[in-house]
C-alpha cells in the first residue's frame, strides 16, 4: 500500500504530527534522515512514518532541515516512542532535536567524534580504539 | 518378599541421612522446623499484600514501599552486557529502591555493526546478504523485506510460485523464531526443559532451511526478483514431517507449562502492558496483540499474496508476561496452517522473475549465448539499475513490524537503507515494564519481549 507523503517546511512539522495523531495516527513507526549532500539543499530531510491501525493507513511527513543550524523540534512528547529514533538520528547525522529529554549518542561509543552516516563520512575512515584499551600499533 | 525388604531398609537409610541434614544431629526427626531464625521471622511477619508481591500477582497498585526508605536502600545495579538472559549485549542500568526497580535505563549498541552504512556500499543484488545478518534470528524476513522495497521501486511483480516459497519459508522461519523464543523465555525464567526442548524443535526447522538454501542461518535466500534456488527434490517429505512433529511438541509444552502453578506464578500479572501503552511507544506484533488489540500486518496489510491463505489472528486481553508467551504458543499453530496450505497449492512455474536485467542467466546458458554471458557480468559486477524514488515497506515478523525504508538515486546502489527493526522499538518500552515491579520479574519482562541484539543495534 502507498502511504500519504506530506512534504512540510521546519515551522509547521510540529504542528502537522500534532494534528496528525488527533486524525487517528495513534502510532510513529519510524523515524530517519537522509543526507543529501552536494545534491540538494538544505541538506538533511527527515523522514516520518506514521501509522494508523484505526483506518489501516499509513502517512509519510518529509521535512528538510539546514545544513547551518541543525535543530528540528523533538516529537518525543507527541510519540513517545520517538525516543530511540531520534537518539539514533543525532547519534548517526548529527541532527539536534530540540527539547528532547536525552539526546545522548544510543548505538556509537559515547566518546565518538563524527556521524557515521554522513555521506562524507567514510566508512573504514578512522580505526576503532575503545577507551581504556590497551593500544595496539 | 526379598527384594522388597532391601527396599525398605535402603529407604530406612536414606531417611537417616535427610534426618542428619535437617537437625545436624542424629537425634531428632522430621517435624523439627528450620533453625534459622530470619525465615521465621519472615514467616511470622509475612503479611498477605507481601506474599502477593513475592510471587508477582500484586503489581496493578505497584509496590509501595515505606516513606523512610533511606539512602542505604538506593542503589543502581548494572545488568549486563554480558548476563545470560540479556539475550545477548543488551545492558540495562537499574536504580533500586530494596528490591523494587524505580528507574531503568536500557543501554545498546554494543552489536553495532554500521549496517546501515554497509547497505549504502552494496549493490541491490548484493544487499539481502546484509540485511540478513540484522535479526539472525529471524533471516528470512529481513531479506524479504529487503526484496519487497527493492521490488516496489523497480515496479515488478514476482511469480506465483516465488511467492508462494516466500510465504512457506517465511512462516516456518516464524514457527523457528517463536520456538526459541518460547525456549530462551523458558531458559530465563527456570523452567530449563524448555530450553531444549525449544532448540530441539527449531532444529528440525533449521535442517530443511540447511537442505533449501544451504544455510541454517544467514541464508541469503530470497532476493529481489525471487528466490535464490528451488525448493529441493522431496521437500514436502520434510515440511510433513514438521507439520506432524511441531504440534505434538507443543502439546507436550502445553502439557508442562499451561497448569503450572510455578510458571503461572512467575508470570501472571507481571510486566503488563496497556494497548494505550504499546501505541505510544510503537509496540507491533505479538506484545501488542497479547494487549487486547488485533492488528496483524498479514490481515491488515497484506504481502506476497498472504491474504488468500485461511487464518487467524490470537489475541489476548491480559497483556501481561503470560499472555505474551501464550500468543507466541498460539501463532505457532496459525503459521502451521499457513506452512500447510502453502505445501498444498505450491504452484508450478519459474521461481524468478524472467526479466534479464534482473535475474542473472543459469550457469548452463553461459557456454551457449553470448548475451547471457554479458547479462551475467553485468549483473555480478555493475548490479541492475533502480529508478529514482524512495519507498517504505512493512512486513510482520516474528516481533512485530519490520519496516525497509530505501532512497534509490537511480544507481544500483541505495542511496539510503534503513531498516526499522521491530526490537529496537520494542525495547523502549522495557522501562515501562520494569518500573516499580520486582527486580525478580526483570528477566521476565525482557524474555517477554524477545528481543533480539542483532535487530536492534543493526
Amino acid at each position: 500500500m502507498n502511504p500519504e507523503v506530506i512534504e512540510t517546511n521546519l515551522d509547521d512539522y510540529k504542528k502537522l504530527v500534532e494534528s496528525s495523531k488527533s486524525d487517528g495516527f495513534e502510532m510513529m513507526v519510524d523515524l530517519t534522515a537522509v543526507d543529501w549532500f552536494r545534491k540538494k539543499e538544505p541538506r538533511f530531510e527527515i523522514i516520518v512514518q506514521l501509522l494508523s491501525t484505526i483506518h489501516n493507513l499509513r502517512k509519510t511527513i518529509k521535512v528538510f532541515v539546514n545544513d547551518e543550524d541543525l535543530t528540528i523540534p523533538s516529537i518525543t512528547d507527541v510519540y513517545p516512542s520517538a525516543n530511540f529514533y531520534e537518539r539514533e538520528v543525532y547519534d548517526m547525522f548529527g541532527i539536534i532535536f530540540s527539547d528532547h529529554p536525552d539526546l545522548t549518542r544510543i548505538l556509537m561509543p559515547d566518546d565518538w567524534q563524527g556521524y557515521p552516516l554522513r555521506k562524507n563520512y567514510g566508512s573504514g575512515r578512522i580505526p576503532v580504539q575503545f577507551k581504556n584499551a590497551p593500544k595496539v600499533d | 518378599m526379598k527384594s522388597k525388604d532391601t527396599r525398605k531398609t535402603g529407604f530406612d537409610k536414606f531417611k537417616n541421612i535427610l534426618d542428619f541434614w535437617a537437625t545436624n544431629s542424629e537425634e531428632g526427626g522430621w517435624n523439627i522446623s528450620s533453625t534459622d531464625e530470619g525465615s521465621q521471622k519472615m514467616l511470622e511477619d509475612e503479611s498477605e499484600k507481601q506474599v502477593k508481591i513475592q510471587m508477582g500477582s500484586d503489581v496493578v497498585d505497584d509496590f509501595v514501599i515505606d516513606e523512610d526508605t533511606s539512602d542505604d536502600e538506593r542503589m543502581i545495579v548494572n545488568m549486563g552486557p554480558q548476563h545470560p538472559s540479556t539475550h545477548g549485549v543488551l545492558r540495562l542500568q537499574a536504580e533500586l529502591e530494596g528490591e523494587v526497580v524505580r528507574r531503568v535505563k536500557p543501554i545498546i549498541g554494543y552489536l553495532h555493526t554500521g549496517m546501515e552504512k554497509t547497505g549504502e556500499e552494496l549493490n541491490y543484488f548484493q544487499g539481502p546478504t546484509n540485511t540478513t545478518r540484522m535479526d539472525y534470528l529471524s533471516p528470512l524476513f529481513n531479506e524479504l523485506v529487503f526484496s519487497l522495497t527493492t521490488e516496489k521501486l523497480i515496479g515488478i511483480e514476482v511469480p506465483e510460485r516465488a511467492k508462494t516459497i516466500r510465504i512457506l519459508m517465511t512462516e516456518l522461519n516464524r514457527i523457528s523464531s517463536h520456538l526459541v523464543a518460547l525456549a530462551t523465555g523458558g531458559m530465563d525464567i527456570g523452567a530449563l526443559s524448555m530450553m531444549i526442548f525449544g532448540f530441539r524443535e527449531r532444529e528440525l526447522i533449521l535442517n530443511f532451511f540447511e537442505k533449501t538454501t544451504g544455510l541454517r542461518m544467514n541464508h541469503n535466500y530470497i532476493r529481489p526478483g525471487g528466490v535464490a534456488a528451488d525448493l529441493p527434490d522431496g521437500w514436502q517429505k520434510d515440511v510433513k514431517e514438521i507439520l506432524k512433529v511441531i504440534p505434538e511438541k507443543l502439546q507436550d509444552y502445553d502439557d508442562m507449562l499451561l497448569d503450572n502453578p510455578i510458571w503461572k506464578g512467575r508470570l501472571q500479572n507481571v510486566g503488563i502492558l496497556t494497548t494505550e501503552e504499546c501505541f505510544a511507544y510503537g509496540i507491533t506484533g505479538p506484545s501488542l496483540r497479547a494487549s487486547g488489540y488485533e492488528w496483524d500486518l498479514r490481515k491488515s496489510q497484506p504481502y506476497s499474496g498472504i491474504e488468500n491463505y485461511d487464518f487467524e489472528i490470537p489475541v489476548l486481553k491480559e497483556g501481561d508476561v503470560f499472555a505474551r508467551w501464550r500468543v507466541k504458543v498460539l501463532e505457532i499453530f496459525e503459521s502451521l496452517k499457513i506452512v500447510e496450505q502453502a505445501m498444498e497449492k505450491m504452484p508450478k512455474g519459474p521461481y524468478k522473475v524472467q526479466d534479464k536485467k534482473i535475474t542473472p542467466p543459469p550457469r548452463k546458458r553461459l557456454d551457449e549465448s553470448m548475451e547471457a554471458l554479458i547479462h551475467h557480468f553485468k549483473i555480478y559486477t555493475e548490479g541492475f539499475k533502480v529508478p529514482e524514488g524512495d519507498a517504505y515497506v512493512a512486513i510482520e515478523s516474528p516481533r512485530g513490524e519490520l519496516g525497509c525504508y530505501i532512497v534509490s538515486d537511480g544507481s544500483s546502489k541505495p542511496y539510503r537503507m534503513h531498516v526499522r527493526g521491530p526490537s529496537f522499538c520494542n525495547l523502549q518500552a522495557l522501562p515501562v515494564i520494569m518500573t516499580d515491579s520486582p527486580i525478580a520479574d526483570a528477566v521476565a519482562a525482557i524474555a517477554s519481549l524477545d528481543p533480539v541484539i542483532g535487530d536492534v543495534d543493526r
